[in-house]
């Protein structure tokens, strides 16, 4: 299990991906959890699905781990990102660092989180209160089954 | 991905994500390789299949990498078109 990054479709066991960033060298430990809310852009948000392009996503996730490694002074840093149907509460995607000092450790993992946010290729479909369904950040785009687009559609995550 | 294929039709297989693959209602397709660059092949497939999204917002990936819209292609390669992505 020497995966930097990958794709599950069961629910993300944060305490053993804590384990594998254990060293008797950290000083520090950063951890994020991406969690499924109940609302974006001002609309309830009943659940959603999220889809991935496995070969691209890992290759992606697992090159900006690798970078983040490289470029920050870090022991270990792992992420996971769940794909399928997520309820409200539900944990979409788990970063963790570890390094001998904080500094380190909270800017690893924020730019870990933020890359995967822009470059891997995983999309997220909202099932809102109202019926209608969206690809979020695809603004203008009609889900055929879904009927009609929110013209403002798309995450106010999304940098 | 395409067994009826004679060996000399030169083909490369596009996939389809996320609304893509809803609007094109199918995951995966061998269209026939003639050279065509990702934008051209994006410029047809938007206007067979009704894609709502421009280029601007459009990412390219060949062989599970991304690639430029003027990247060359080569028979039996994999091309995908990326929409805008919402993970994390």
């Amino acid at each position: 299990m020497d995966f930097m990054f990958r794709l599950t479709d069961t629910p993300i066991d944060a305490a053993a991906l804590r384990a594998r960033l254990e060293n008797d060298a950290a000083g520090a430990c950063v951890t994020f959890e991406g969690i499924v809310r109940n609302h974006n852009d001002g609309r309830a948000v009943l659940r959603l699905e999220y889809e991935a392009y496995p070969a691209l996503a890992n290759r992606e996730g697992e090159d900006i781990v690798r970078a983040a490694r490289e470029r920050f002074d870090i022991i270990a840093a792992v992420c996971e990102h769940r794909v399928g149907p997520l309820e409200i509460g539900g944990m979409a995607v788990w970063v963790g660092v570890s390094a001998a000092h904080r500094g380190a450790a909270f800017d690893a993992c924020r730019s870990i989180i933020d890359e995967v946010k822009k470059r891997v290729p995983i999309w997220k479909r909202e099932f809102y209160a109202d019926g209608t369904v969206e690809w979020v950040g695809c603004a203008g785009c009609v889900d055929p089954a879904h009927g009609p687009a929110h013209p403002q559609a798309g995450s106010s995550e999304r940098a | 991905m395409n067994p009826a294929a004679p060996s000399s039709a030169a083909t490369i297989t596009v996939e389809y994500f996320a609304v893509f693959r809803a609007q094109a209602q199918r995951t995966t397709e061998d269209l026939p390789f003639d050279g065509a660059s990702p934008a051209a092949i994006y410029d047809a497939l938007r206007t067979r299949y009704g894609f709502a999204l421009d280029r601007s917002s459009v990412h390219v990936a060949i062989n599970d990498a991304y690639a430029a819209w003027d990247a060359a292609l080569a028979p039996g390669d994999r091309l995908v078109f990326i929409p805008p992505v919402s993970g994390g």
